[in-house]
């Protein structure tokens, strides 16, 4: 195959009509047009449609802006995400404790609330229902509690593993897949016996 | 090798690193023994390894060089290897590395694994990241899991449907036969992500919408929906009294969706969405949060009015809620309907003005877009002071918004012009600089306009720039109106106010400031000169004085300005005879919208003839005058009047408008870029257009070709050459729809060989109407230094009866004198 220069257009009505050129290796390559959520985040065309109304990322965070956790939904370069978090951190600790737990951000809405010293933080669409994302937080909340027993900031972070089972056992591509309270729990503690036997613990453990 | 140490103890050890160089030391050292421990294939100890590289990777260290391990753990035979194998694949891994693929086989291996638990690793691992090849491979796998009986397996499986369909659409009906038992299911889990798989499927076609209206899902949805209410207290699922609230929300959503537009089955759920309406327990978050989506639901189907009228109630209640975030929730709303339920929502506009002073920026965002949709005739003089007072108050990130608002409700509703000039003057003096560029040449304009309150409106901006000349938009429509108006200032022909005694020295002086300044941008400036211009023909005895600053200028380094003080000097010069006429007072401009996108069309000096040569000039134009013929300096035939209507693409530079309006003799010798045309324009304005900005010297006489026709879609090239650049061919596409309905979000993409350059400009628009009853047009520009034969990809995306339609096509059947 030949070698190709590649040009996409600007949508319409935007202000610069004027690209510039990019050159690519190999192959006819098509860009996306459609990038919504700003420079390179066109790698998922998903992003800003109306139809799915998902969680596009979870970020937990300790008031001095340490993260503690990461849950992406949605693909985009490392870079990329580090700058997010970046901002979204710098956005949520700025805000005032009075405010609603709803900011706008680029296309999406963060929903945010804090739990003692930790942030918990969704990425939503603008058509999501901010109220039960809200609900959807505390309940991870509350699946961490009940696996921890009184759950704190050290435990995160000591068994930050444990708490993206947790997660993924209550969440699937951003969506709930549980609306039990026992069962994801339950889920983590048979697979943890799965895991290993006290005496293999004892003798050897794996991490 | 001693064993490397375990994931808890380098946690604490690089906790205790006090400083940001310390901890980087720690985890370089680990880093490397890692990496060793990875060459070395060391199996006892990589789940370890790589458990700790995750954590390193969250304090943001690279960690990509564990990517390979992740698959070997996954595929070990051992559960704690897997589990942590699949988290840093999800972590470490995405579909644009092409390693992800090798992951396939692993994955399904264990979809059909003995343990659940694995199998439930698997699905969840899918679900999260599976790329688009791997969705086709393994969409069979999750098709089988989703009927199985095991309920755990079964709700990872729904929500991994909607994966796959999400990435690959054309699968979906893969999933339909699956669909038929999943709503008797009595596991809440599998019923929530069953409503889930169900929603994506009908949001995503028409087909499966009419389809599931068809097997009376409704029905299905309001008897699981009813059960919810009444069912006893179960503690598994309650939040707060409220049984699985998820759930429910999930239902009332794709409820949602079936009604809308439909008339039976907005029939069919009237009566439980009045149920859940009133019966909620709305003390907690929780039920707020189900009469939000019900609210939602009832206004987007076909609803009794009795049940509008009770949604908006409840919005209003949520107005006066003490929580923040409810009262967000209830401005996000009454903006969505403010449109359908005009009065409805006029009720609560104290509460929503009340909200504008609230210290939360999301509700102030939301309180402002909402006032600005509630101003009308009767509310304007009401609603634009507490709007003014907003600006006033407001945070720098609302201004540029709350003035261009203020700006176009003042325009619609102006109860006076004096009303509507004092409105702008106030906008103007508090949001300063924060006033986009297009305001200034609309507020010239509607200066322009009202004759009567011209030596009032130059007095008020006189006034305001005499303490402060550092807003840039103020100063310029300031500067414009003193070098049209400046006679009136100082004769002292107020009658609307006091009117002040100012001496032309005054004027001049303040003018010049304006030149001097440092905080003055190039093009306010270029206002102050051209004003001062314009003042030798209105003031009498200060034109020497006037000369003299015009010839300072003609050796400014500012490009821009020395032009104009060299021309103004010229004409001071050379054309003194001429002087008066061509700086006559501008005429009442011309004004065909007063909202909707409008835009002015401007040509200079150099292109215009071009125009007029080949075609009558149009109508609305004046005759040129003889100093057009000339300079072109104000000539009112420099603007052709407003195209109504015209769409997207805005002037290139706003705030130079005017500026050329005024006389831009643009001796740079680029034409302005102009607006891609139009093909819904009038024949004569539209040829003129079409050609003018790109050459002078076109090359006719290429034939146009078809370039693709399938599906109703039909796009036609047409070619131009330059003369003087034969390296440049530029392609007008226009694409037409012959079938019976709109195509939406058409973009096009082209691509050529390496040896080529491509540049397209925007879109005349993104919807091909049907009926071939218009075209979008798009220009694309290809260099072809080497005058090689043309050929073009091109790829066409649109969504035309409801479905996302691509295509891509090669087109080589280009004329030879497109490129020879």
């Amino acid at each position: 195959l030949e070698e190709l220069r590649f040009k996409s257009a600007p949508v319409p009505g935007e202000g610069s009509n004027v690209v510039s050129y990019g050159s690519v290796s190999f192959g006819w390559l098509w860009g996306q047009s459609g990038a919504v959520l700003g420079s390179g985040f066109s790698c998922d065309g998903s992003i800003g449609k109306s139809f799915s109304r998902r969680i596009h990322f979870i970020l937990l965070f300790s008031r001095q802006g340490k993260l503690r956790l990461q849950k992406w939904y949605t693909t985009l370069p490392d870079k990329e995400k580090k700058k997010i978090i970046r901002e979204i951190v710098q956005i949520i600790l700025s805000r005032n404790q009075k405010t609603s737990s709803f900011v706008d951000w680029k296309d999406l809405k963060l929903v945010y609330k804090r739990y003692a010293s930790l942030y918990f933080c969704c990425a939503i669409e603008d058509q999501d229902n901010e109220l039960l994302t809200l609900e959807v937080v505390h309940r991870y909340v509350e699946l961490l509690d009940r696996y921890f027993g009184n759950v704190c900031e050290l435990d995160i972070i000591f068994n930050f593993e444990k708490a993206y089972f947790i997660l993924d056992e209550f969440i699937i591509g951003g969506e709930v897949q549980e609306t039990s309270k026992r069962s994801a729990v339950k889920a983590i503690e048979d697979s943890d016996m799965l895991q290993e036997t006290v005496e293999e613990y004892m003798n050897k453990p794996a991490f | 090798m001693p064993a490397p140490i375990r994931l808890r103890e380098l946690i604490r050890t690089i906790r205790t690193a006090r400083t940001q160089a310390e901890e980087r030391e720690m985890i370089q050292k680990e880093c490397a023994a890692i990496r060793s421990s990875f060459r070395e294939e060391d199996n006892t100890y990589r789940c370890r390894n790589v458990a700790k590289l995750l954590y390193m990777h969250m304090l943001g260290y690279p960690a990509h060089f564990g990517q390979l391990e992740c698959l070997k753990l996954i595929a070990s035979q051992k559960f704690t290897d897997k589990r942590i194998g699949y988290l840093g694949a999800m972590l470490l891994l995405d579909e644009r590395q092409d390693v992800h693929l090798l992951m396939t086989n692993c994955i399904k291996n264990d979809l059909n694994h003995s343990t659940q638990y694995v199998q439930g690793l698997a699905l969840c691992t899918l679900g999260c990241m599976g790329s688009s090849e791997m969705c086709r491979d393994l969409a069979g796998e999750v098709e089988k899991l989703l009927k199985t009986s095991n309920s755990y397996l079964r709700k990872k499986a729904a929500l991994c449907a909607v994966h796959v369909i999400r990435k690959v659409p054309e699968l979906m009906e893969m999933f339909l036969p699956a669909t038929k038992n999943l709503l008797n299911e009595k596991n809440h889990g599998v019923l929530h992500t069953s409503v889930v798989l169900l929603t994506e499927m009908c949001e995503r076609s028409p087909d499966m919408l009419a389809h599931f209206r068809k097997v009376s899902l409704v029905p299905q949805l309001v008897r699981i929906l009813k059960n919810l209410i009444m069912s006893g207290y179960s503690p598994e699922h309650d939040v707060s009294g409220i049984s699985d609230p998820f759930l429910q929300v999930r239902i009332l959503r794709l409820l949602r969706i079936l009604g809308r537009n439909d008339d039976d089955s907005s029939e069919a759920m009237n009566d439980i969405l009045a149920q859940v309406a009133t019966n909620t327990e709305t003390s907690k978050n929780v039920g707020n949060a189900i009469l939000y989506e019900t609210v939602l639901t009832i206004m987007d189907i076909k609803s009794e009015s009795g049940l509008r009228v009770l949604a908006i109630n409840i919005l209003g209640r949520f107005l006066l809620n003490n929580d923040k975030n409810i009262r967000y929730v209830a401005l996000t709303s009454l903006l969505k309907t403010v449109q359908t339920d005009h009065n409805a929502v006029q009720r609560h506009r104290s509460t929503i003005v009340d909200c504008l002073k609230d210290l939360d920026v999301s509700i102030k965002r939301r309180a402002m877009e909402l006032s600005f949709a509630l101003v009308n005739g009767n509310n304007v003089r009401g609603m634009m002071k507490e709007l003014l007072y907003f600006l006033d108050s407001c945070e720098p990130e609302f201004k540029a918004d709350c003035a261009s608002g203020i700006f176009l409700a003042a325009e619609k509703y102006a109860p006076s012009k004096r009303w509507h000039i004092d409105t702008i003057m106030r906008v103007l003096t508090t949001a300063g600089s924060y006033v986009r560029d297009d305001a200034v040449p609309n507020l010239i304009q509607l200066i322009t306009n009202s004759v009567e309150m011209h030596a009032y409106t130059v007095q008020r901006l006189y006034k305001a720039i005499l303490g402060d000349y550092s807003q840039q938009p103020l100063v310029q429509v300031a500067s414009w109106c003193i070098g049209e108006y400046g006679d009136l200032l100082v004769s002292g022909q107020c009658e609307e106010e006091e009117p002040i005694q100012v001496t032309e020295d005054e004027v001049l002086d303040i003018l010049e400031s304006v030149l001097i300044s440092n905080m003055s941008a190039s093009v306010t400036r270029g206002y102050a000169l051209t004003a001062i211009m314009k003042l030798s023909t209105r003031f009498t005895c200060t034109v020497n004085r006037i000369k003299k600053v015009v010839s300072i200028y003609g050796s400014s380094i500012d490009v821009e300005l020395q032009q104009r003080a060299v021309e103004y000097n010229a004409l001071f010069k050379k054309y003194d005879h001429m002087r008066p006429a061509l700086l006559e007072r501008m005429p009442v401009m011309e004004k065909a919208t007063t909202n909707g996108p409008t835009e002015i069309v401007q040509t200079n000096g150099e292109t215009e003839p071009a125009v007029l040569e080949t075609k009558p000039p149009p109508s609305g134009l004046q005759p040129a005058s003889q100093a057009n013929d000339l300079l072109d300096l104000l000539g009112g035939s420099d603007i052709t009047p407003v195209i109504p209507t015209a769409p997207t693409s805005k002037p290139a530079s706003a705030g130079g408008e005017l500026l050329d309006l005024l006389g831009d003799l643009n001796l740079t010798g680029s034409p302005v870029s102009a607006p891609a045309p139009q093909i819904a324009q009038p024949s004569f304005l539209l040829d003129g257009l079409s050609s003018q900005p790109l050459f002078n010297d076109i090359a006719a006489g290429i034939p146009s070709i078809t370039a693709y026709n399938k599906n109703g879609l039909k796009i036609d090239f047409t070619f131009e050459r330059s003369n003087t650049n034969p390296s440049v061919t530029v392609i007008t596409i226009q694409a037409s729809n012959s079938t019976e309905l709109d195509m939406t979000d058409f973009v096009f993409q082209a691509a050529v060989p390496k040896t080529f350059q491509l540049q397209l400009l925007s879109p005349s628009s993104s919807v091909i109407p049907a009926f071939n009853s218009g075209t979008i047009t798009q220009v694309i520009k290809v260099l072809n230094p080497q005058k090689q034969q043309l050929r073009m990809r091109i790829k066409l995306t649109y969504n035309h009866k409801g479905s996302a339609m691509q295509d891509l096509a090669e087109v080589n059947n280009f004329p030879p004198q497109s490129w020879q």
